[in-house]
Formats: structure tokens, C-alpha cells, sequence
């Protein structure tokens, strides 16, 4: 039975840290996985491998239907009109490049814009410093307003008819803070531009609906949301992939080759060329089976009351830093501080001693942090599985810090 | 794990200390040192004469243990000449390997002994060992100099 708790995942139970199970807290990175997800691909790994879409016998029949299985569940889960939409990449960093490298490269001449938001993710933000650098287009950044949010009035004025692309985050890995993708979406759409969702941060924290949204192309990672490494989602609109050319060729991906020429298959077997990873697809099948038995309403219920908690208890921490968003504007189980001048890295391995896991670093966004004025910061994530006690065990070893650093432990 | 081995009374005294954290009037050479896993960031600068190192400092930014280890090596090295430096700096590397070292290896290194117990820490050796990585640069480039 799914408890939608710690229960669920063995790790807690498995993986004791000086006779403790560790207080984790680095969900946003990636998240521990529950038995279900671990019982499906212990069982297809145990019951069924084959290469998918290769032998004629049985077999090979059975894993097809598993992947394929797996992809008509990625398309029930964003809301997609069909399981065509649903490219399976290794990560969010691979559905990204593939956008920028098939659909960009195709789309953004010389002279054309591509804007993102200053918060963007490394990997939402390289793709694209690279495509308009090499193909001759301006990168344009929209910042953040007082509050921490995306500044749409910047955006509308940064939109021209040249813009082409708009890649934004959902959610940032650093703030936390959700972007109106929705409304963000029309406007391109009215300046003509296509609409690049990074939602690695916010599918494993609220419903993704991509027609709701509209958005044209959108990526997550099966890691950050309860299953294996190694299943990442590019969703795109069906008119849009149809033109699109496949970056990586080989085997698994074409209709026909002659010495010469090639007719590859139509999306989104084109884009997956190659051996697929069918255990972690499996796997993410479950995951999303999992998180849908858990609930969206409770993994949000849950998750903005201990959001709230964490904020409340980091604020009461003297010396506590908090950035990127002011009172009052929500986060999805995302927040990021400094303790003093204390180096983030000394306060992670501070709080690593006494079994509390959290991120220390740029969190592969150095220029939202130049822009909050930072070089590092610590960052505490959660899922809806923590609990008060997780967030009290953090605040008991932030406040050990000092002992540390004022020189009296 | 035990935080005192990481955070000793050197180590937190070295990093907090800043006595080493300056420019040199005149620099020999000014190298700089990067961790990427930490943000580390020193720009080492030595003062050499003929084949001694007179003095040295070092900017930037860091942790603890990063900052730390940079202040005991600057301490360890400055009088000293460019192949002692660079012998120290080849044992503090072995220390951090955790190779076997004799007694009298680990007193030549004096107080960048206190840097020991990074060597159980996998994710923080980098911290303590670009400092002396930077260094052996240093040598190379003050010897190039000449
Ligand atoms: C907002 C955001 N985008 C993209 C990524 C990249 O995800 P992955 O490393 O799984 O490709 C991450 C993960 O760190 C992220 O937080
Ligand atoms: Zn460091």
C-alpha cells in the first residue's frame, strides 16, 4: 500500500548515516525512489528485456509495449492529445539541446532574437547562448522583478517580431519560484514566437497540463520526479516535430537508407536513435503511477505547508540569508540562503556531520546569482514526503554552524 | 565523521586569520588557482629571489579548508627555495592521496598536517589540494622567469 510518506522509499530505511536514516533535503537535485518504481524495473529487468522495436519474436514485442506503454503514460501525465508528443532523451539538459540543435538551428537566423529569463538553469540557458551565437542572433534576458517573479512588463517590451524562441523555466531550482508560463506563452504567441518550457523544477510539484499551458516544446527529467536516472521527456507539438531533424542518427530510426540517402521515421522514434533506455522509461511510467496514486492535491498541500515552515524557521535563524523572493510569494519547496559569511560548501559539510543532506554551490545558475549578488548559496529542497522533524534537524545544524565558525565549539 | 578533524583550531585559525590575504608590492608571478566543485577562486603571489621565495599572499575567494590551506602553505614556504616548495607541495598532494608518509615527511609539512582529515572527505580534498597545485604552477612559472 502507498503511504504518500518517507515509508514509501526504502532508502530511508536502507541507507543509515552514523545509525540514522538521513534527513534529505536535496530533492530538487534528484529524489530517493519509491518500491514501486524500484519493484517495476527490478521486474522488467528480471521478466522481459529485449530490444524494443527490433526482434520479431515475442519478446522483443513485450518490451516494445513497455516502452511504448511508458510513453502513452508521459502523454496521459502532461495532458498531451497523443503519445507522438513524447520524446524520451536521457535528461532535461538532452531535451533541451535537442530543441535548440533541431529547432533552432532550422528557426533563428541572423538578426533574430531568442529570449530567456535570468533565472534560467545552465542547461536552459547554454543551448541557447550557443545556437545565437553560432547562427548570428541576439540572446535577450528578461530579469526579475522586486518580488523574485519573472518582470512580464520587461518581457512584452523585449518581444519583437524577430523573436523567435522563448525559453523559460517553470519553476527555478534556486528561488523556487513558479513563472506564469500561461501567460507567458500567449504573449509569444501573439509576437509569433515559439515556447520552450523547462519544467524540471515544477513536474514534481504541480500538474503540468501542456494545452492549458500551450506551451510548444517542454522538458523534465524522471530523476527529479521519483524515478531511475537516465528517462528524460521532451514534449512537443506534433506540427513542430514533424519538420524537425534528428540530431543524433544511426539505428532504430529510419525507413529507409541507400548508400546515399536516408527517410527517417516519422517523431518521435526519429529523435531516438539507438538502443533506448527501456528500464528507466519503465521505471518513469511507474514513478508518474505513483505520484498520481500520491495525489497532486496532497503533494501540494503537503509540500506548501512545509514550504512555509522551512521559510518561517530559516527567517528565525539570526544570520540566515534568505534570496530570491520577498514575503508572500509562493515557492515550490525551493529555498535558498547563506548562514553569515560562512562558506555554503563549510555549512553543507557542517550539516553533512550531523545527517542533514542539502545543496551547496551556484546550483548550475551562476547568472541568477550574479544577479541576487552572490557567488554561492546554500539550498534546501523538498519533497512532499519531509517532514517538520526533517526541517527542524536542518535548523538544529545551521545553528551549529557558529559553533564552528565563531570560533567557540 | 567527526567535524574536528576537518575544522581543527589550525584550520579554523588559518581561515579566519587573513594574515596571508594581501597583495605583494612586487609579485614574481601571480597565479591563479580554481576549483570549480567549490567555487574556490585564490590568485596565488609569490616574491622570488634568484632561487628563494621571499614572500607570498594570496586574494580571492574560498572556503574554509581552501582558505585555510592556503595560509599554512604560504606560511610553510616563504624563505624556503623553489625546489624545497615544490618538494612540500608533492608531499602535501601524497598526504591528501592518502599515501603512506614517514614521520619526518609529515613534520616537514608542520602545520598543513591539520589538513590531514580532508583526505577521508572525497568531496572536499580539491579544496585543500588546488592551493598546492597552484603552487607547483607557481614554481614553474617562477623558474621559467628566470
Ligand atoms: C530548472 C532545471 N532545468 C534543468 C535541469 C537539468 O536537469 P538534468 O540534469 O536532469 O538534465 C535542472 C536540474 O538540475 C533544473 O533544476
Ligand atoms: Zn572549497
Amino acid at each position: 500500500m502507498i503511504q504518500g510518506s518517507k515509508a514509501d522509499f526504502p532508502f530511508f530505511a536502507e541507507h543509515l548515516q552514523e545509525g540514522r536514516p538521513v534527513v534529505y533535503l536535496d530533492n530538487a537535485a534528484t529524489t530517493q525512489k519509491p518500491y514501486p518504481v524500484i519493484d517495476a524495473v527490478r521486474r522488467y529487468l528480471t521478466e522481459s528485456v529485449a530490444n524494443p522495436h527490433r526482434g520479431a519474436y515475442q519478446l522483443s514485442g513485450e518490451a516494445t509495449s513497455r516502452y511504448e506503454a511508458a510513453r502513452s503514460r508521459v502523454a496521459a501525465f502532461l495532458n498531451a492529445t497523443s503519445s507522438d508528443t513524447v520524446v524520451f532523451t536521457k535528461n532535461a539538459t538532452d531535451s533541451l539541446n535537442l530543441v535548440a540543435e533541431s529547432y533552432g538551428r532550422r528557426h533563428v537566423g541572423e538578426g533574430d532574437e531568442i529570449i530567456i529569463s535570468i533565472a534560467e538553469h545552465h542547461s536552459n540557458l547554454l543551448p541557447w547562448q550557443r545556437l545565437a551565437q553560432e547562427n548570428g542572433a541576439l540572446l535577450k534576458y528578461v530579469y526579475l522583478d522586486e518580488t523574485g517573479m519573472f518582470d512580464m512588463e520587461q518581457f512584452r517590451q523585449a518581444l519583437t517580431d524577430r523573436t523567435k524562441i522563448v525559453a523559460v523555466t517553470q519553476v527555478s531550482n534556486v528561488t523556487g519560484i513558479e513563472f506564469p508560463v500561461a501567460e507567458i506563452v500567449r504573449a509569444s504567441h501573439d509576437a509569433g514566437a515559439v515556447v520552450v518550457v523547462d519544467a524540471a523544477q515544477s513536474a514534481p510539484h504541480i500538474p503540468i497540463d501542456v494545452q492549458a499551458l500551450g506551451a510548444d516544446f517542454l522538458a523534465f527529467s524522471g530523476h527529479k520526479l521519483y524515478g531511475p536516472d537516465g528517462a528524460g521527456v521532451l514534449y512537443g507539438a506534433t506540427c513542430l516535430l514533424q519538420d524537425m531533424p534528428p540530431i543524433s542518427v544511426g539505428g532504430g530510426i529510419v525507413e529507409e537508407v541507400t548508400e546515399r540517402t536516408v527517410r527517417y521515421m516519422d517523431p518521435p522514434l526519429r529523435f531516438e536513435a539507438g538502443t533506448p533506455n527501456v528500464e528507466a522509461a519503465v521505471g518513469l511510467h511507474a514513478a508518474l503511477d505513483y505520484v498520481d496514486a500520491v495525489g497532486f492535491s496532497r503533494i501540494r498541500r503537503q509540500e506548501q505547508e512545509l514550504t512555509g515552515y522551512l521559510v518561517r524557521t530559516l527567517q528565525a535563524i539570526p544570520g540566515v540569508s534568505l534570496y530570491g523572493g520577498t514575503e508572500g510569494v509562493a515557492r515550490h519547496g525551493v529555498v535558498s540562503f547563506n548562514v553569515g559569511s560562512v562558506h555554503p560548501h563549510d555549512v553543507a559539510t557542517i550539516l553533512d556531520s550531523q545527517g542533514v543532506a542539502i545543496r551547496a554551490g551556484h546550483h548550475c545558475a551562476q547568472p541568477l546569482l550574479n544577479f541576487l549578488g552572490i557567488r554561492f548559496c546554500c539550498r534546501a529542497s523538498l519533497s512532499f514526503m519531509n517532514t517538520k522533524e526533517d526541517i527542524d534537524a536542518l535548523s538544529d545544524a545551521i545553528i551549529s554552524v557558529g559553533r564552528w565558525f565563531d570560533g567557540s565549539a | 565523521m567527526d567535524l574536528h578533524d576537518l575544522y581543527g583550531d589550525i584550520v579554523r585559525e588559518h581561515s579566519m586569520s587573513g594574515h596571508n590575504l594581501r597583495h605583494l608590492e612586487h609579485p614574481s608571478v601571480v597565479v591563479p588557482g580554481r576549483n570549480p566543485s567549490c567555487g574556490d577562486e585564490i590568485d596565488l603571489e609569490l616574491s622570488v629571489e634568484g632561487d628563494r621565495i621571499k614572500d607570498g599572499s594570496f586574494t580571492g575567494v574560498g572556503c574554509a579548508i581552501s582558505r585555510a590551506s592556503v595560509s599554512i602553505m604560504l606560511d610553510l614556504v616563504r624563505g624556503r627555495t623553489l625546489d624545497e616548495a615544490a618538494e612540500l607541495a608533492r608531499l602535501f598532494l601524497a598526504m591528501e592521496q592518502r599515501e603512506p608518509l614517514t614521520d619526518r615527511q609529515l613534520d616537514a609539512l608542520e602545520e598543513a598536517v591539520a589538513l590531514k582529515g580532508v583526505s577521508n572527505m572525497p568531496a572536499r580534498v580539491k579544496c585543500a589540494t588546488m592551493p598546492w597545485h597552484t603552487l607547483l604552477n607557481a614554481v614553474e612559472v617562477a623558474r621559467g622567469t628566470d
